[in-house]
């Protein structure tokens, strides 16, 4: 330990480490995921593990729970030698985990659901165990109804499923991976004094992120990862966002600046009450959503996942038809009833969350993919046959064009490495030219080089003359590329506000479905412009 | 401990090697097969594979016999891409024989050359018909084709018998469960004189032609694919899932019902209460080890007629009983579905079984 | 009237009993997360193995432990395909269908037109001689019993063991049961094997007790019936018993209809179950959030551990 903490008192230093790591090494083949990665954890300290994605956290806390197993290293608990080869283990140990992607079962109810985290010991007795969690969810401030059936609570209350199952082994250790990527700023605050409140008690807790605001906020220690390696060990307090940033990236950062615009063109795409019931209790209902965007516009809806993003894309790309083909307008005209070729034909690109599965086919070549959207607007077919060598030329000028790492356009989607099939598909969209792109999540769980191309390619795009909606949960992303921003809260839209005169945190009550005061709506202010929320034919610029 | 490691990317030549290798591990489960049967094992393979196509009669009926497997075992590959299932082609084989036999027997005293035509048209009819009640419970009721198709193909053997015992029996035949022989106009032509081969041969080459462009070349080839290997990007891509299973079942449907025409309008001249031993079956078999590639399903088609040959004349020469076909067929279906992992994996040793590799 | 009465819903329960043994082990097979289509193949090995170990030994026992061993084995091999070399399960279970019904055709050969008594029934004391209610509940072969028993048995495991709510957690997510420590691999193998034993003796109780002798195909796609059942049941054990009776007298009107003068041709009375799976499946399927509510999620999906 290199620093003392000045936040806690309570975050001793003296005495026998919690956890102690040694040479922790693991590969897969072609990747080496941990290089030699020591790490020192005291009782009671909230230990930041500080990385970008793919730097290894996630590779080196599955080994301290026994997911994965380590080639080489050694881990004392308590001072001790342990050997962690499944997750039973760790739990005996005081160790507990929640995942970034939620272990839950969404058929069952949530003491079921707990039951099932506790290990064999725990029998069928749930009675007393809805009221152990009843308990420990009101000692922690974590409400949960332990009769509710998982499918029906939100991504937050899903949370709390995954914390108060942890909490309920008493553990002494606490793991938490990107905890916040599916948090309001609210409840991020909210989970800060749980965990504030756990440290206090003496647990430790082991944070990963890459959000450096949190991490100065919460934590008296951080591990800084690159490539697999430690390449730093801070005190986040004293430390700068930037230096901190740095030491992760390995090279400075400077901060995105947002072009200024020369000024929007005619409303390229409107909603107009986009009403949209929910298929099933799996999915949510829009409720008159209203939005617009203009050329060279780039529009930012926030939100939690499961707030009605999937089926606002899946309502814009036309994979779901609405009910009345007025609801989505597409330079005045209307399209809510077009399939998703013929939405491509007249311009409106879409770009799905999920890469693969959704916006590509996993076995099949990126030419094959390159078509997949590409059919109509570069008319890579002809009466009824595949024009293959313009497909594979397609493919091609999108991989040079955004310098994806892989074997060529007959390389399989589901060879490329995430951040190189985003840049793929997002291309693939970019380089057909259209007059409106939507785009969900451009860069979720991609690395920063990709991340900055991508943005790169969005805001080009933009001021070439398209409109571009740009639907993300990662809230630096919009306040760095977006105009203009709004927020999505179960189906329903919030006003629409100017990036440059909205906050963090008002965002985050946006995204809570709180309304803003005292904020102006863009109605009105960019630009001087008239209502963005006016429909029918505009005025040529 | 033996475990599977996954392949960066798919291996080609297992894809080509895999049948191979379950053939030769279908032949050597046989041999142990006569083995414990107590047959001398040499005499029944000889029996089972050779002896069938020793002759220009043999090679001839191999033909007859791989005809339907063939018509049927391609429309069924285009299917099972795109995870389509109608495993009832057997119940359209025999729709397509009743409404194909039904017209023969309509223009039992008409000698035109427009007779067999409308046969096979009525015979694809029929089979379509048949495969459009799964495509419709499955479109709009959300029904799964497999069961309901399945169902459909006993209720159809039951119409069929109940037809043969009544409308459609041979007025002059004793009562017997069958219909009149069909008229020299209204059965197929032969293509090799003094022998039982068909015109349905080379339609179903041909057929396996059409398919072969069909799904290498075509936009529809292409939607086919990526509805069965990821349904969301179809949609995403625009394409309809309802088209594609009201396709897929057409096709096997009509293609299932022309081979039922073909055997009542050839090889057995009329119709009686069994039309097939079973060709709507074994050509689910005859797709998978085709690699649900048309063409590979012409070389299967081939090998599974052998064992319906070979059954035959096991039972003839080695007085074998004639299921041994069935259960030859079904351990080379196990093979083929075994050795298929080869083509994304390959073994490795070590302590953890099934690792994968992390990218 | 009693007399035809009882006779009449005495064969529906002879007609229903295979289709519960058959279903009830295709639900916990199903809410494992696997589909396995190859219930007709293991039912009807099931019965040829049972018929020829108890025409060899006359014990009635062992043939029906032949007929589970039977239905376990090849449910293995199913296992093995499937959940270790991830082959698909529609395949696999259609192959299992076809290979069954090779297999059983080919050892069943010399066993056509052997006779047996079929299974004793076991009269409970008393409770047997009551009138009407005697013979209806209290005098069947014992493997009636046990599909009662069977049905209970199940629903308590599911809804009231801790190994019941694993099961269904292996089901609805194989991923998180995976990371929560839970061998899915396994727990899925189990499962399989059971309702391969469950469907081995559905093919007992039919080649030893509802028609006590071997006759080709003798189960006619009452697998098929039994998987449609599960869907038919939503999942549920109780349901399923209950599906399985109205399936059972549908397809005894069959061999009752001629006898209370239904002036009906034999083939139309018999396509009735197959009409019947089918309109049920149309009733119960088009509730597309019914079934996703219902239905184990991951039926059917292949699971490879990535760590």
């Amino acid at each position: 330990m290199k620093s003392e903490s000045p936040i806690t008192a309570s975050n001793s230093h003296e005495g026998t480490p919690l956890l102690d790591l040694r040479g922790m090494v693991k590969s897969y083949p072609g990747c080496l995921a941990n290089d030699q990665v020591d790490l020192t954890l005291m009782p009671g300290q909230i230990h930041a593990l500080l990385g970008e994605n793919g730097a290894g956290k996630s590779t080196l806390v599955k080994m301290i729970y026994g997911v994965l197993r380590a080639d080489q290293g050694d881990i004392e608990w308590q001072g001790a030698p342990v050997t962690i080869n499944n997750p039973s283990v760790a739990r005996g140990l005081g160790i507990a985990m929640v995942f970034q992607h939620f272990s839950l079962f969404e058929s069952l109810t949530v003491s079921e659901n707990i039951a099932l985290g506790l290990g064999d010991s725990s029998g069928v007795n749930t009675d007393s165990l809805d009221e152990d969690i009843v308990t420990i969810s009101a000692r922690y401030g974590l409400p949960l109804d332990p009769e509710r059936y998982v499918y029906t609570l939100s991504v937050g209350e899903r949370q709390r499923i995954e914390i108060v199952r942890c909490l309920l082994q008493n553990p002494k250790l606490l793991i938490m991976d990107e905890p916040t990527s599916v948090l309001t700023p609210q409840e991020v605050d909210t989970l800060f004094k749980t965990l504030r409140q756990l440290s206090s008690e003496g647990v430790a807790i082991l944070y990963i992120s890459h959000k450096l605001d949190e991490i100065k906020a919460l934590c008296h220690h951080a591990t800084i990862l690159r490539g697999g390696r430690v390449v730093g060990i801070a005190n986040p307090a004293t430390e700068s966002a930037s230096s901190l940033a740095s030491m992760m990236i390995g090279q400075d950062v400077t901060p995105h600046r947002l072009p200024e615009s020369a000024g929007f063109g005619p409303v390229s795409l409107a909603c107009q009450s986009l009403t949209l019931p929910a298929a099933d209790s799996f999915s949510v209902k829009l409720d008159d959503i209203n939005l617009s965007v203009r050329a060279g516009e780039i529009l930012g809806i926030a939100g939690v996942a499961g707030n009605g993003q999937d089926e606002l894309i899946n309502a814009l790309s036309g994979e779901i038809l609405l009910s009345s083909a007025d609801m989505v307008q597409f330079k005045g005209q209307p399209v809510g009833r077009l399939m998703p070729g013929s939405r491509r034909q007249i311009g409106l690109c879409v770009v799905p969350e999920e890469r693969l599965g959704h916006a590509a086919v996993p076995g099949m070549s990126l030419a094959e993919n390159a078509f997949l959207t590409g059919a109509q607007r570069l008319s890579l077919s002809r009466v009824g046959f595949i024009r293959h060598r313009a497909s594979r030329q397609f493919a091609s000028r999108v991989i040079d064009a955004f310098q994806v790492q892989c074997r060529g356009s007959a390389a399989a989607a589901d060879s490329l490495s995430g951040g190189n099939l985003q840049k793929f598909v997002v291309g693939r969209e970019i380089m057909q030219k259209p007059e409106v792109l939507v785009v969900a999540q451009p860069t979720w769980g991609v690395d920063a080089g990709a991340a900055a191309a991508i943005h790169d390619a969005l805001l080009g795009l933009a001021a070439d003359g398209a409109a571009v909606i740009i639907v993300s949960q990662d809230l630096d992303e919009l306040l760095g590329v977006c105009h203009s921003i709004m927020a999505i809260c179960a189906g329903k839209t919030s006003d629409v506000f100017p990036a440059k005169h909205i906050t963090m945190e008002e965002i985050g009550l946006l995204m809570g479905g709180a309304a803003l005061d005292g904020l102006q709506a863009t109605d009105g202010v960019v630009n001087g412009q008239e209502s963005a929320r006016k429909f029918g034919p505009e005025a040529p610029l | 401990m033996i475990r599977l490691i996954k392949r960066p990317e798919p291996s080609r030549v297992m894809v080509y090697l895999a049948p191979v290798i379950a053939l030769v591990l279908t032949l050597l489960a046989g041999l142990l097969l006569f083995f414990l049967l107590g047959v001398p094992v040499g005499e029944a393979l000889y029996a089972f594979f050779v002896e069938p196509i020793s002759t220009r009669y043999g090679l001839a009926e191999l033909g007859v016999k791989a005809a339907p497997l063939i018509l049927i075992g391609a429309a069924l590959s285009l299917g099972f891409r795109a995870q389509v299932w109608n495993i009832g082609a057997e119940g359209q084989l025999v729709a397509g024989a009743i409404t194909g036999g039904a017209v023969a027997l309509w223009f039992y005293e008409v000698e035109a050359w427009y007779v067999l035509p409308l046969m096979m048209l009525a015979g694809i009819a029929g089979g379509m018909a048949w495969a459009s009640i799964p495509a419709l419970l499955k479109t709009r009721f959300n029904a799964s084709e497999i069961l309901t198709s399945l169902m459909l193909t006993y209720i159809a053997g039951l119409l069929l018998s109940l037809l043969v015992h009544g409308a459609l029996r041979d007025p002059d035949g004793f009562n017997f469960p069958e219909s009149r022989l069909f008229h020299a106009a209204a059965t197929l032509p032969i293509v090799l004189d003094g022998t039982r081969l068909h015109i349905g041969f080379p339609i179903a080459i041909m057929f396996v032609a059409t398919l072969w462009i069909l799904l290498s070349r075509t936009v529809l080839g292409f939607e086919l694919q990526v509805m069965g290997a990821a349904p969301r990007a179809g949609r995403f891509a625009g394409f309809r899932e309802s088209s594609v299973i009201w396709f897929c079942l057409l096709l096997g449907g009509g293609a299932a019902g022309l081979a039922g025409l073909f055997e009542v309008a050839g090889p057995i001249g009329q119709l009686i209460p069994v039309v097939s031993p079973g060709y709507g079956f074994t050509a689910i078999i005859v797709a998978f080890l085709g690699r649900l590639h048309p063409v590979g399903v012409l070389f299967a088609g081939l090998v599974m007629a052998l064992s319906y040959l070979g059954g035959e004349s096991a039972q003839i020469t080695m007085n074998l009983p004639k299921a041994v076909t069935g259960v030859f067929q079904g351990l080379l279906l196990f093979f083929l579905l075994a050795t298929d992992v080869l083509i994304l994996y390959r073994f490795g040793w070590g302590r953890r079984s099934l690792a994968a590799t992390h990218t | 009237m009693s007399e035809t009465v009882i006779l009449t819903l005495l064969t529906i329960i002879t007609a229903a009993t295979p289709l519960v043994f058959a279903a009830i082990g295709e639900l916990i097979t199903e809410k494992s997360g696997v589909l396995n289509l190859g219930v007709e193949g293991m039912m009807l090995v099931g019965a040829v193995s049972s018929f020829i170990v108890v025409s060899v030994t006359g014990v009635d026992v062992l043939g029906v432990l032949a007929g589970v061993l039977a239905g376990m084995l090849l449910s293995l091999v199913f296992s093995v395909l499937c959940l270790t070399l991830q082959a698909s399960q529609v395949a696999t279970g259609l192959a299992l269908t076809l290979f069954g019904i090779g297999l059983s055709a080919l050892a069943g050969q010399s066993m056509i037109g052997v006779a047996y008594e079929g299974l004793p029934k076991l009269s409970i004391p008393i409770l047997s001689e009551l009138p009407v209610v005697g013979q209806l509940l209290f005098s069947h072969d014992i493997l009636v019993y046990v599909s009662f028993a069977l049905v209970a048995a199940v629903a308590w495991f599911l809804y009231r063991t801790r190994a019941g709510l694993v099961l269904r957690a292996v089901g609805d997510s194989h991923d998180a049961a995976h990371a929560l420590g839970y061998n899915v691999v396994a727990i899925r193998y189990l499962a399989t094997v059971f309702g391969g034993a469950c469907s081995g003796l559905a093919g007992a109780y039919l080649s030893m007790s509802y028609s006590p002798m071997w006759v080709e195909n003798m189960t006619a796609g009452r697998g098929w019936i039994a998987l449609a059942l599960v869907v038919f049941a939503s999942w549920r054990p109780w349901r399923l018993l209950f599906g399985a009776y109205l399936f059972g007298s549908i397809s005894i009107l069959q061999l009752h209809g001629q006898a209370i003068g239904l002036d009906v041709p034999s083939q139309l009375m018999s396509m009735l179950p197959y009409i019947a799976t089918i309109l049920v499946l149309v009733l119960i399927s088009r509730d597309r959030g019914k079934i996703r509510r219902n239905a184990p999620a991951c039926i059917g999906k292949a699971f490879h551990p990535t760590t």
